[in-house]
């Protein structure tokens, strides 16, 4: 019955919005308007084009400056200070062309509407000028550039000796931490040793994996650098800390690299953001199947000595699933089982 | 026949007769070798495909905006993909958004731009009687045309349609195990690119051919409408690119069928470890955007030249700076092929390229920003008439504009590592490649619909539609710039399972009914476009009181466009407003010495020159006459 009436409804309007549009017409012929070069409707759509720029400016910066907070992610890492001064030194920038450019485009349309009486100006290149626009742009974009690519270079330079290595595993749909351990080196991994209990593949014939562990929080001591050595064994993915600045897909088959100073503790951060629950996420942002918007994973910034003390309650993967080491050889064997020993 | 007439035809005029032509309605409507048909079946395919692709990006809107929505009303359409709670399945969540970017960028933009307004106005503006190979033409819409059948075939399959973003990037295209929609969906998305492909190419040697050889006398490349050098530009574009996308596909074929691994390396899924090792998904990535930048080019510079021509002439003003409008369009068609990789600044690739690759790409935003100082200046001290097509065309130079400037945060290679793949891309390329593009089709639509079809199309409703399309698509993507900024990343099903993006359900849900309401307006335009078709106002020979060599021919031209010779052209297409002329247009047509009053000094100079071959052509004329009787 609802659905019944709506169409009524709507049947009606469209007849309604019919019949108007052929007495316009109809109107329109007998005053011969159709016939004129530019009917009273130019009027209209020139006026048109300045309420249309008043009316958006005003909405445009009642919202950005509303949403500020909303939009503006607090940022926790060194070099997203960095990258965050860039965005807004070109917001400004771009900022200034776009209304400039704007206004004009709007608002000749008002000033040079169709006159009978006015022939429009035969103007059709002016050398200089072009020379100009050509030259102020580049310049502007030259500065601009070179602001990038200082940051650019200094955030993908090689990471510090001293970096807290993690490895950030990419799966569907899922996000395997893993951490050297002790001795800060990654044991080596193959992926065809992956199974339900080795997710990242290690290989623990190396010697260097026994003390590995996983995590399902990655925790990262504030004010040092940290590297994430990542990698994907199905599909693409894409490691996104949004609060980091921080993003780079995970490859199959080649593994790829971001390094960071985080700068707040999620203590901090909860103060800061008068937000209790606060927690910095990583997030998927290379399409990778069903799951792809649940690929969650928390990182935990805490100050150093915590992150040490962390650091030695870990236990390593063997020590968590012996199994892992059964088929090794036996010197091995021996001594994986020794590392097994000293956690006990 | 049709084709035998076309083919005798050449710049010099003495071969041509009056041609009866008795044409069934298949070689008429169906397999027509005419170039002014073969655009109508490239917009008339467009339109359809707009219409789909719009619907599609409606569902997902829906699920964006709304994402408790009971969905079940669509399941008489949908079928499994809407499970009993009436939520929409997720992979089909990424087979939509997939669809709607394969078919909105090639079907729509690509085919139904490019095709249509190539095809149809590059003989009739350079004054030829048809494309240099009418039926390579006829196989370009043909070969686009099964394209589109095969993929819209893929809609419907069981295992849905490909899922893999419009990039379709591998592994995720190349497994089926990774997602349902990489199985025949996949294959079949591939088989359509490949039609599409050969489509493009056998559509762009035609055009290039017909500019470089078949311009009417006169009709040096320095006077050709700016129309032409951009579908000109933009074949090249093509012509240099797809095959690279053929290529890519055709790896990616091997990789899925045949056991090799271009792009396959060290993959474990499904509990079992892949065979392949040592390729690299990266490469499918340089050399999917090897063409995939390239070809927002091909989807823009056609809805730029379109723009150049209806705002001069609706300006009543020559375009400004005209070689510096030329010379802009080379440098985008150069520099369009070495930006690439900005699409690529955090897929792993050396960050050294990336800093060479961010040098470039912002090389490329000179020439934009010329263009659009250029425009600006054509409006200035104009006589500006709002035809539907002019609006249409200003509204282009604003998204495109608005789109640009974006373009200069996201080829800062240090702000796109928090930008990337986020909803500010997504804002970006509507704004300066769909909405802009779309505008350009729009308006390239309204401004020879009186061509196309004899008639007018209601002005009013053109109005109607261009303010309800115009604010409708600010506010769809304008917001998108705030979630970005915000890092919601792209083709997300639901942002609620993060923390920091469980926010805006408002302005996602204000996005959505923008969408909705905006696409609502398109119908103002399909009802304007049958209707008109059908029962306009008869147009005037020349509506917009233009100059470029369409409008010299008559209100219904048949096949071979002009029923006498073809006429010549003596002057460049933008003499409007030019002081001392008594009308504030001059044709293409008129010569120089017809119009001393208005010459510049220069002109008067060719005066003499033209005088020489108007004497000649007369000779031929006569010469012409006394063999026909
Ligand atoms: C001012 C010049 C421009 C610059 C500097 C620029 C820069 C960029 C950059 C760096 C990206 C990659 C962003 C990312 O994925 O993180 C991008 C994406 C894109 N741009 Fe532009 N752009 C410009 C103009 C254009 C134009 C004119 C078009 C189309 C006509 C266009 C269409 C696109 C498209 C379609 C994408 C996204 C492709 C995808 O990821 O699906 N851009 N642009
Ligand atoms: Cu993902
Ligand atoms: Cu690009």
């Amino acid at each position: 019955m609802y659905g019944f009436l709506i169409a009524v409804g709507a049947l009606l309007l469209l007849s309604i919005i019919w019949m108007v549009y052929r007495i316009q017409t109809l109107v329109s012929v007998v005053k011969g308007s159709d016939k004129k070069i530019a009917s009273g409707s130019n009027k209209i759509n020139a006026l048109m084009f300045v309420f249309f720029l008043v009316g958006a400016t005003i909405l445009m910066f009642w919202y950005s400056i509303k949403e500020f907070d909303n939009y503006q992610l607090p940022v926790a890492s060194e070099h997203g200070v960095v990258t965050d001064q860039l965005f807004w030194i070109t917001m400004a920038v771009t900022g200034v062309v776009f209304l400039i450019t704007h206004v004009l485009l709007f608002w000749f349309p008002y000033k040079y509407q169709w006159k009978e009486d006015r022939v429009a100006s035969f103007y059709p290149d002016n050398n200089k000028l072009e020379v100009i626009w050509t030259i102020v742009p580049a310049i502007a974009l030259t500065v601009l550039v070179i602001g990038g690519w200082r940051a650019w270079s200094d955030i993908t330079a090689p990471a510090p000796e001293n970096s807290h290595v993690v490895e950030i595993l990419g799966y569907q749909f899922a996000w395997e931490v893993r951490y050297p351990g002790m001795d800060n080196v990654l044991g080596e991994h193959d992926y065809r040793l992956t199974s339900a209990t080795n997710v990242s593949g290690v290989d623990f014939s190396d010697k260097n994996a026994l003390d590995d562990f996983s995590s399902p929080v990655v925790v990262i001591p504030k004010g040092e650098p940290v590297l994430f050595k990542i990698r994907a064994r199905d599909v693409l993915h894409s490691v996104f800390a949004p609060h980091m600045r921080l993003k780079m897909d995970a490859v199959p088959g080649m593994p790829t690299r971001f390094w960071f100073t985080p700068t707040k503790t999620t203590e901090e951060m909860r103060r800061e953001t008068g937000n209790d629950e606060f927690v910095y996420e990583i997030a998927c942002t290379e399409i990778c199947g069903r799951g792809h918007n649940s690929m969650r994973k928390e990182i935990r910034v805490v100050e150093p000595e915590e992150y040490r003390k962390w650091l030695a309650d870990q236990k390593p993967y063997i020590v968590n699933n012996p199994s892992l080491v059964e088929n090794l050889p036996a010197d091995l064997k021996e001594l994986a089982e020794i590392t097994i020993s000293e956690y006990k | 026949m049709a084709t035998a007439s076309v083919a005798s035809h050449s710049g010099a005029a003495h071969d041509h007769h009056d041609h009866e032509h008795h044409d069934n309605f298949i070689t008429k409507y169906i397999f027509s070798t005419d170039h002014k048909m073969i655009g109508k079946q490239f917009l008339i395919t467009g339109m359809f495909w707009a219409i789909i692709g719009g619907l599609l990006s409606l569902i997902f809107r829906l699920q964006l905006g709304f994402p408790e929505m009971d969905m079940s009303f669509m399941k008489p359409i949908l079928g499994g993909w809407i499970d009993e709670t009436g939520t929409l399945d997720p992979e089909f969540y990424l087979a939509l958004v997939t669809m709607h970017g394969t078919i909105m960028v090639f079907f729509v933009l690509t085919a139904g731009l490019s095709g249509t307004f190539s095809n149809y106005l590059i003989p009739l503006q350079i004054g030829a009687r048809d494309m240099a190979s009418g039926f390579m033409n006829m196989l370009s819409y043909w070969f686009f045309f099964v394209s589109g059948v095969i993929m819209f075939i893929s809609l419907f399959i069981e295992t849905g349609p490909a899922a893999g973003g419009w990039v379709v990037y591998p592994p995720l295209s190349a497994l089926e195990q990774a997602i349902p929609g990489s199985g025949l969906g996949m294959t079949l998305w591939l088989i359509s690119m490949t039609f599409f492909i050969a489509s493009s190419l056998l559509g762009g040697i035609n055009y290039i051919t017909t500019v470089i050889n078949l311009r009417t006398k006169g009709m040096s490349f320095s006077r050709l409408p700016l129309t032409i050098w951009a579908f000109f530009l933009t074949a090249v574009i093509g012509l240099l690119s797809f095959p690279v996308l053929f290529s890519a596909a055709l790896l990616l074929v091997f990789d899925r069928s045949f056991g090799t691994s271009f792009y396959l390396a060290d993959i474990y899924i499904g509990g079992e470890a892949l065979p392949n090792t040592g390729g690299s998904p990266v490469l499918y990535q340089h050399l999917f955007w090897f063409l995939g930048h390239p070809e927002v080019y091909i989807v823009l510079l056609p809805a730029l030249g379109i723009t150049s021509e209806i705002i001069a002439t609706n300006s009543r003003k020559p375009i400004f700076g005209y070689k510096a409008m030329i010379i802009s369009m080379l440098g985008i068609t150069i520099l369009s092929f070495v930006v690439w990789a900005h699409h690529m600044f955090v897929s792993g690739m050396n960050p050294f390229l990336g800093s060479i690759f961010m040098f470039l790409t912002l090389i490329i935003a000179i020439p934009s920003a010329v263009k659009v100082f250029n425009y600006l200046t054509t409006l200035w001290r104009g006589n500006l008439i709002f035809t539907p097509g002019m609006l249409f065309s200003i509204g282009l130079v604003s998204f495109f504009i608005s789109g640009g400037l974006t373009g200069i945060f996201l080829g800062n290679s240090a702000i796109d590592i928090q930008l990337h793949d986020t909803y500010f891309v997504v804002a970006h390329f509507h704004l300066v490649m769909g909405s802009a593009s779309f505008f350009g089709l729009m308006a390239g639509v309204y401004h020879w619909f009186p061509k196309m079809f004899g008639r007018m199309m209601d002005a009013k409703l053109g109005y109607i539609h261009f303010w309800a399309t115009f604010i409708g698509v600010y506010l769809v993507f304008f917001p998108m710039h705030y979630i970005g900024i915000a890092g919601f990343p792209r083709r997300y099903y639901t942002w609620t399972g993060f923390e920091f993006s469980n926010m805006y359900t408002d302005l996602n849900m204000f996005v959505s009914i923008a969408a909705i309401l905006t696409f609502g307006a398109q119908l103002i335009f399909l009802f304007n476009f049958f209707y008109s078709m059908y029962r306009g106002r008869v147009a005037p020979l020349n509506p917009w009181r233009s100059n470029t060599l369409e409008w010299t021919t008559p209100l219904h031209p048949g096949h071979g466009n002009w029923p006498g010779e073809i006429p010549s052209v003596y002057r460049w297409p933008y003499d409007y407003s030019k002081p001392g002329a008594p009308e504030d247009f001059i044709p293409q047509t008129v010569p120089l010495s017809a119009t001393p009053e208005s010459n510049l000094p220069h002109e008067q100079e060719l005066v003499k020159l033209e005088k020489e071959i108007i004497a000649e052509e007369e000779a031929v004329l006569v010469a012409n006459e006394s063999t026909n009787s």
